[in-house]
């Protein structure tokens, strides 16, 4: 379901599988555990580039998953469990000691959208593939990490109301307008995927050091990190 | 180290000499009497402050080789800093920094600590170097760049890639409010601006109140002893 691979300098996080990539708690763990792997492997000069096969980046929590538990209550206690263990997903890549980018080779939805926002650059196909938080169309509630992740992220009032409460479906353009990615310039998921390792490549060529990195992303994202339980504190000695 | 000028209702300060106006203890206590000594003239409620410097740099941040030579000095630089910036923020007047040249580190947040920023777009870049000097960035110093810096990418693209920003650029993130040709035009450009703002006519002490209210976030984290602890672990550099 989810694959790492080392091209040179880059750990390429690939979620496998023509299908909708759905976050299943052995998914969650699966995703965890790579990036566990990635963050052992660090050096100076690695970057992540997170991308999926097919018409999905990923659509979010297994929710059929959910409701097969045969009960009301049971669909809403594997949900929170869903919630709950993908939390440490999102934590991880702010902690990560390398930059990263979400290569969005189709539509993310919901934990699917979070997933791509917890990277530091997002490039999405221009021709296909939306961004929708579809929270607000089928009822479920906002987990609060969710919230936070959106105030980081996107900046402009009226772009956090079209994301978070008008249920739309945001295309690459719009979404470049919006300020939610950084760009949607070509028209293949493998054109995202080239631009994104010429993105990596550059910023591998800075050879900066990872913890410090590191440090330095989670002291932008405060409101965030506090909600994760992740500290930003550091031993640094400065080179001259 | 640091000279102070008055013109009608401008006050200039101006980081004299044409080193990096490394903001030493020194140049700290010299910045910091200046401001002592605008806040004590009658007609300060009525005054605007322009900050502006000699030479190639605006200042290129704290002085890193004596925090080096005695580590107990990176915090008193902070210390210091700090409570310049307070100062600023509860200054009872407008205030412009002039850049009219590199603003590095400490020397970016001296410069956005002003309630406008006139840079010229000649030469000189705005530039938070921590990342590529493998330093991290103190919480406070976050907190002034999420006050002044709008956009998420913006501020990652300062904070996460140490983008050398240039006046261009900073019109762009709207970190900079308007550019000029050369060092006199921008000093010249801020000096149009304050007298445009001393024509106002405001309330110097009310403006000062406003100030601090919409930046009350940067103070509470500037006081916040959190941050002062987390540098503390700061060791020495390797040279």
């Amino acid at each position: 379901m989810c694959t790492l691979e080392k091209r040179g300098n880059i750990f390429l996080l690939t979620l496998t599988g023509d299908n909708e990539h759905r976050f299943h708690p052995d998914a969650i763990a699966t995703i965890l555990s790579l990036l566990g792997q990635a963050k052992s492997q660090a050096n100076r000069g690695s970057v992540l580039i997170t991308t999926g096969h097919g018409k999905f980046f990923s659509n979010g929590f297994d929710l059929a998953w959910a409701q097969s538990s045969g009960s009301l209550a049971g669909a809403a206690e594997r949900l929170h469990q869903m919630v709950e263990s993908f939390k440490p997903v999102v934590a991880a890549l702010l902690d990560l000691p390398m930059p990263t980018i979400a290569a969005l080779n189709g539509h993310a939805a919901a934990a699917g959208l979070m997933l791509a926002l917890s990277h530091d650059y997002v490039y999405m196909r221009r021709d296909r593939g939306v961004l929708y938080m579809s929270e607000v169309d089928i009822g479920l509630s906002m987990p609060d990490y969710f919230a936070a992740m959106i105030r980081s992220k996107i900046g402009t009032s009226a772009a956090r109301r079209e994301v978070l409460l008008s249920g739309k479906k945001i295309r690459g353009e719009e979404a470049v307008a919006l300020g939610i990615v950084d760009s949607a310039a070509h028209d293949s998921a493998e054109g995202v995927v080239e631009a994104t390792v010429g993105l990596a490549e550059k910023l591998a060529a800075k050879k900066w050091k990872g913890d410090v990195y590191a440090s330095i992303r989670k002291s932008l994202y405060p409101e965030l990190c506090e909600i994760l339980g992740l500290k930003a504190t550091i031993f640094a000695t400065p080179k001259l | 180290m640091c000279t102070l000028e008055k013109r009608g209702q401008l006050f200039l300060l101006k980081l004299a000499g044409d080193g990096e106006h490394r903001l030493n203890p020194t140049l700290l206590d010299s910045i910091t009497s200046a401001i002592t000594q605008i806040r004590s003239d009658p007609s300060s409620s009525q005054s605007v402050l322009i900050t502006t410097s000699d030479g190639k740099f605006f200042s290129n941040g704290y002085d890193l080789a004596l925090a080096d030579s005695d580590p107990s000095l990176r915090v008193v630089m902070d210390s210091k800093l700090r409570s310049l910036v307070a100062d600023l923020i509860s200054l009872p007047m407008p205030t412009i920094a002039a850049v009219t040249g590199h603003a590095s580190a400490a020397g970016f947040v001296l410069a956005m600590s002003h309630d406008y920023v006139l840079m010229r777009r000649d030469r000189g870049f705005l530039y938070m170097s921590e990342l590529d000097i493998e330093l991290v960035i103190p919480p406070w110093f976050a907190a002034m760049i999420r006050m002044k810096i709008g956009s998420p990418a913006a501020r990652r693209d300062v904070m996460l890639t140490a983008e050398k920003v240039t006046a261009e650029r900073g019109l762009e993130m709207g970190i900079v409010d308007s550019s000029y040709g050369s060092a006199a035009e921008t000093v010249e450009g801020a000096v149009k601006l304050g007298e445009e703002l001393v024509r106002r006519g405001v309330d110097g002490h009310v403006y000062g109140g406003m100030r601090e209210a919409l930046l009350k976030q940067v103070l509470h984290t500037i006081g916040s002893n959190e941050s002062v602890s987390n540098r503390m672990r700061n060791s020495g550099s390797k040279l």
